[in-house]
């Protein structure tokens, strides 16, 4: 038995070996080791730190670096905002039929691939859209309207591709609430904000911390959006790294900034794991 | 806030209100790309010209080119089909395995391991085809440069989306399929066992069964996961591009509602995949 057991741990532990050095660990170390070489002539490598040195000096580089994260921090939010009112409703409020079908309605959106939500985001706010139509039709403009191309219109495309995200672990965290608790709280003399802030929020926080790390990830990685409904100036750092290696075939400057952006991403979620005392695998598993 | 505490009733109106709006938000940009992929103009916007099914049927006679006979765009819906049926069942069969080595068995390091499988979930998209371009294609290079060897397998094309895609999507695979396992009593199977059947076929009679609706779903997801996904793929594809960075590509030229078109197609064929696996689902824990 004692064999059988180790065999079998052996024919299972390879694949899974296999699987995250081969696709995942071997890859990033090789990225990492990358980001160091300088192409000294056309054969001849040295190790050495150009690649982040352009990065610091290029305004262009870490300015947008900072944008994308802060935009991307900015996103979460707004996500979380908006979301937090209907997850509560689908998980305490809504009853039977209805609490299924709206949690449908939330899924819905996500059958529909990236390019085609940004695609009719587009459709809706470029100047011969249809908000712009619409606004004129009413009125209240006289002519087009351009609404698409801005930061504003990135961010409304970035939120409603976050929203799936974050509405599913608050609606799973919410559920598993106790009415009685926020009961106890308004008998003990809380108002609405005191109960919010002192046993609603806590008791999300598992799903508040894990919609937020997987929103933050998918928009500072998001691609699409940003490349399409940006403008002239708003530039996103993956549309950086995508010039380095498909357009400018800079492999080197292209992993230094790949590697620039992994180390924000994880230090966002480690910071925000910290702070809110939770561990990856209680969040993510 | 909950139902037994009263609530005023402009407090209800407010939020209803904010519900219809959230889901109008939701709904609206799928809804008005649906439309005018039936709209008779050439450009998908106002005014409504009436409706048509051209630019799904047209053959190209009428200076108007149907998605169905798009030749390019039909090629790269091949390409997409025969990335996500390779992703679906490798990501699959690495999540049964997974699943199983991190509910069912102990080990030294597990826990450091079981980190390692969530790894591929905060590492954005981008970064992972770029990190699998630089290894794969690097070596290529490298083989092709020293040895005069060609690995045409490791330059950009659909053997490197397949791996690109597989690294991330095999970390929710498992995680939908090991959900199922944790729920598992493992003395259906110890019964099974004491009536005399071997481990294997222990697995296949009883554990697999269990297991099936959750390797129907992770099938499922990884198939539209693998169908949809931009990031990774952009990174890694060569000259058979997939859909989605054919439908991009022709979006940079400019808008037709030829693409309009493709993504209704796009959506109803997600839509039916998710209520098929969702029925199947329902009527199994019933």
């Amino acid at each position: 038995m004692r064999s059988t057991s180790r065999l079998s741990l052996w024919l299972l532990l390879t694949p899974f070996a296999l699987w995250i050095l081969l696709l995942v660990l071997l890859p990033h170390v090789q990225m990492l080791r990358v980001s160091f070489q300088v192409r000294e002539s056309w054969d001849t490598l040295a190790f050495g730190v150009d690649q982040y040195r352009n990065f610091f000096t290029e305004s262009y580089y870490w300015r947008t670096f900072l944008r994308t994260g802060v935009m991307s921090l900015f996103t979460t939010l707004i996500t979380l905002l908006i979301a937090f009112p209907v997850a509560w409703y689908i998980a305490r409020l809504a009853r039977g039929r209805a609490k299924g079908w709206l949690f449908l309605a939330c899924l819905v959106p996500f059958w529909a691939s990236e390019l085609v939500r940004t695609y009719g985001w587009m459709i809706l706010l470029r100047e011969s859209g249809l908000f712009s139509a619409g606004l004129q039709a009413l009125g209240w403009v006289d002519g087009p309207v351009e609404m698409l191309y801005n930061d504003a219109a990135v961010i409304i495309g970035l939120v409603y591709n976050g929203l799936l995200f974050m509405v599913v672990p608050l609606v799973t965290t919410l559920e598993g609430m106790d009415d009685n608790l926020v009961e106890a709280g308004y008998d003990l003399g809380g108002g609405h904000a005191t109960v919010m802030r002192e046993i609603v929020v806590p008791w999300a926080m598992p799903g508040i911390v894990s919609g937020c790390i997987v929103v933050f990830m998918l928009t500072l990685g998001s691609y699409l959006t940003p490349i399409l409904m940006g403008g002239k100036d708003s530039a996103w750092f993956t549309g950086q790294i995508f010039t380095q290696f498909i357009t400018r075939f800079n492999w080197e400057q292209g992993a230094a900034l790949g590697v620039l952006l992994l180390v924000l991403s994880s230090l966002i979620v480690w910071l925000g794991l910290k702070l809110t005392g939770q561990s990856l695998r209680k969040v993510m598993g | 806030m909950i139902r037994s505490v009263p609530r005023s009733r402009w407090f209800n109106g407010l939020y209803l209100a904010y519900l219809v709006a959230f889901f109008l938000y939701l709904a609206l940009p799928l809804l008005v790309t649906a439309a005018f992929a039936f709209n008779d103009a050439p450009f998908p916007s106002l005014p409504w010209k009436g409706a048509t099914l051209d630019w799904f049927i047209a053959d190209g006679s009428d200076e108007r080119t149907g998605f169905f006979h798009d030749d390019s765009l039909l090629a790269a819906l091949w390409v997409s089909a025969k990335i996500a049926f390779w992703v679906t069942l490798i990501s699959v069969a690495l999540g049964c395995g997974n699943a199983v080595l991190f509910e069912r068995l102990d080990f030294r390091g597990k826990e450091i391991l079981y980190l390692l499988l969530l790894l591929p979930l905060v590492i954005p998209g981008v970064i992972l085809g770029v990190s699998i371009l630089v290894f794969y294609s690097g070596m290529a290079n490298e083989a092709s440069r020293a040895w005069a060897v060609e690995l045409d397998l490791f330059r950009p094309g659909t053997p490197l989306v397949v791996m690109g895609q597989v690294s991330f999507i095999t970390t929710l695979s498992t995680l939908v399929i090991a959900a199922r396992l944790r729920k598992f009593d493992p003395q259906l199977e110890e019964a099974a066992l004491n009536l005399g059947a071997t481990p294997v076929i222990a697995w296949f009679t009883v554990t697999l069964p269990w297991l099936l609706p959750a390797i129907l779903g992770a099938a499922a997801m990884a198939f539209l996961m693998s169908f949809e996904n931009f990031n990774t793929t952009v990174m890694l594809t060569g000259s058979d591009t997939p859909l989605t960075v054919a439908l991009f590509n022709r979006l940079r030229e400019g808008s037709t509602p030829v693409l309009n078109a493709a993504a209704l197609v796009l959506m109803v064929a997600s839509a039916l995949l998710a209520a098929l696996v969702m029925r199947r689902g329902s009527g199994n824990s019933a």
